[in-house]
């Protein structure tokens, strides 16, 4: 059998890491860390777990910055020159989602942006292996008064699943009141911490950043309820993938555009018509009148899971995409996969072929997300 | 008593007659973790020794089988097809891949025993 090699290199640890050990994770190195990929009990389990009661994630290596100026207009004009998300009508304490944009319209990665309460603070996460790239380029591009600060003694747990609000609130049930994307500075079983009601899963849950030297305890302590099993990144791979999420530097990256990658959604009227965003000539060009091509989710019709670098052809065999991630989604029950295609070839229900190992396999093109979201809307 | 003989891409292959059935250890189910999808060779394949026999696939990744023997493919698991959690509910035995009709008997005693394949796993532990 063929094994996908390991390089082990000086990496770095999260202030989980040893708890991670303690219980059994196989760590991989990841974006520069070394991180659990799973738990004995195994991606397949810890996915259902997750979608079943609750799932508990280390995320500490992804990136945290304050993002500080004198007031919330001038913090987010500095940061609307950067991304093409509305930061302006943000309203205290709600989060978006947006995209670090080059010239080209291309997304050096996407993030999630939160204005706290705190007038002229914005809270920034970014993704593990381009935190170090993001804020310096955020960096070089901020005005004077404008201030970027890393957050370096900071840990981000993430507790996932349709039993994760009831879980949370036994600890803090303040969260209990939070709606989707908004997030807000509380006390967590007596811990200060910034809970943000999001995550990377498809599932109701939080996001939890909070000092490092309380990471431990409050990892444990929610580890000891009953709902709740600790998730490695295996699984979280496979539930982003079902819930239709874009896993940066493989959906997305610095060739693709926000249209390309169905991302547009992401871009509102405003900023539209300002187009003050970097690389917004193209990127409105192809709002206008449409991208070459356009990531789609692809449904394989047997059981061959397709993986990514997977060819895409059309039923005359003439390729027309490839595929950027792909597996085997637990509970869809089969394989799923996401990719781009020509736009001509992206509409929902069109047959295409997946070449896996030399043989065309027959797939359509499908909605995301391949499962039922379940978030916790405002008035639900 | 039928043999049983290892690769050191963790295969095994037991012999009864000129029947040789193929699997993957024990160790190495575990290392793949849980499987979803396994595709097997047509019967009447010719494989030569090393050749790729089938592929077997995890939540994470997947993996080629490659034949330690060389024969004609007379039989192939349906079962794990249709449920590939077989394979890790028991690689050594109703798991099995493929069964060939050996074409080179002698190759089998290129491979490990029982004995030494268990210090080779000892050695990457």
């Amino acid at each position: 059998m063929s094994e996908p090699a390991t390089a082990v290199d000086s990496l770095k640890t999260t202030p989980l890491h040893a708890l991670h050990v303690e219980l059994g994770a196989k760590m991989v190195p990841f974006a520069g860390y070394d991180m659990p990929v799973q738990y004995p009990a195994g991606v397949l389990a810890e996915h259902l777990q997750t979608r079943e009661a609750a799932g508990l994630f280390d995320v500490s290596h992804m990136g945290q910055a304050w993002l500080e100026g004198p007031d919330h207009e001038a913090v987010a004009a500095a940061l609307e020159t950067l991304v093409p998300g509305d930061i302006r009508d943000l309203a205290p304490e709600a989060i978006r989602y947006t995209l670090l944009l080059n010239e080209k319209g291309g997304i050096l990665d996407d993030l999630m942006v939160t204005r706290t309460a705190k007038d002229g603070v914005l809270f920034l996460v970014v993704n593990a292996a381009c935190k170090d790239a993001d804020f310096a380029h955020i960096e070089k591009h901020l005005p004077d008064g404008i201030r970027l600060k890393r957050i370096e003694d900071r840990a981000l747990i993430a507790l996932q699943g349709p039993k994760a609000a009831e879980v949370f609130a036994r600890f803090a049930p303040e969260a209990a009141e939070q709606t989707f994307m908004t997030g807000r500075e509380m006390d967590v079983a007596g811990i200060p911490c910034i809970v943000s009601r999001s995550g990377y899963t498809g599932e109701d849950g939080y996001e939890v950043s909070l000092p490092e030297q309380e990471a431990v305890t409050l990892t444990k302590k929610l580890l000891a309820e009953p709902e709740v099993e600790p998730i490695g990144l295996g699984a979280r791979d496979s539930l982003r993938l079902e819930a239709g999420l874009c896993l940066y530097g493989h959906d997305i990256d610095e060739t693709t555009t926000p249209v390309e990658g169905a991302l547009t959604w992401t871009i509102s009227k405003r900023r539209r018509e300002e187009g003050n965003f970097p690389g917004a000539k193209i990127i409105l060009d192809q709002i206008a009148n449409g991208a070459a091509r356009k990531r789609v989710g692809l449904l394989p019709e047997g059981k061959a899971p397709a993986r990514e670098g997977t060819e895409i052809t059309d039923a005359s065999g003439r390729k027309i995409g490839v595929v950027t991630s792909g597996g085997y989604g637990p509970s869809v029950g089969g394989p799923i996969a996401m990719g781009y295609v020509e736009t001509g070839s992206a509409k929902t229900g069109t047959g295409v072929e997946l070449m896996v190992r030399g043989k065309g396999r027959p797939a359509k093109v499908a909605a995301m997300p391949f499962i039922t979201k379940r978030f916790h809307k405002a008035g639900k | 008593m039928s043999d049983i003989r290892f690769t050191d891409q963790h295969e095994w292959v037991r012999v009864d007659g000129d029947i040789a059935t193929i699997g993957i250890s024990d160790y190495a189910q575990e290392q793949l973790g849980d499987v979803v999808f396994v595709e097997l060779p047509e019967v009447g394949k010719e494989l030569a020794a090393g050749d790729e026999a089938a592929v077997v696939e995890s939540v994470k990744a997947a993996s080629e089988v490659y034949s330690p023997v060389s024969g004609e493919v007379v039989d192939v698991n349906g079962d794990i097809e249709a449920t590939p959690a077989g394979v890790n509910e028991d690689a050594m035995g109703d798991g099995w891949f493929i069964k060939l009709r050996l074409s080179n008997p002698g190759e089998l005693d290129k491979l490990m025993d029982e004995a030494a394949y268990s210090e080779f796993v000892e050695g990457l532990q």
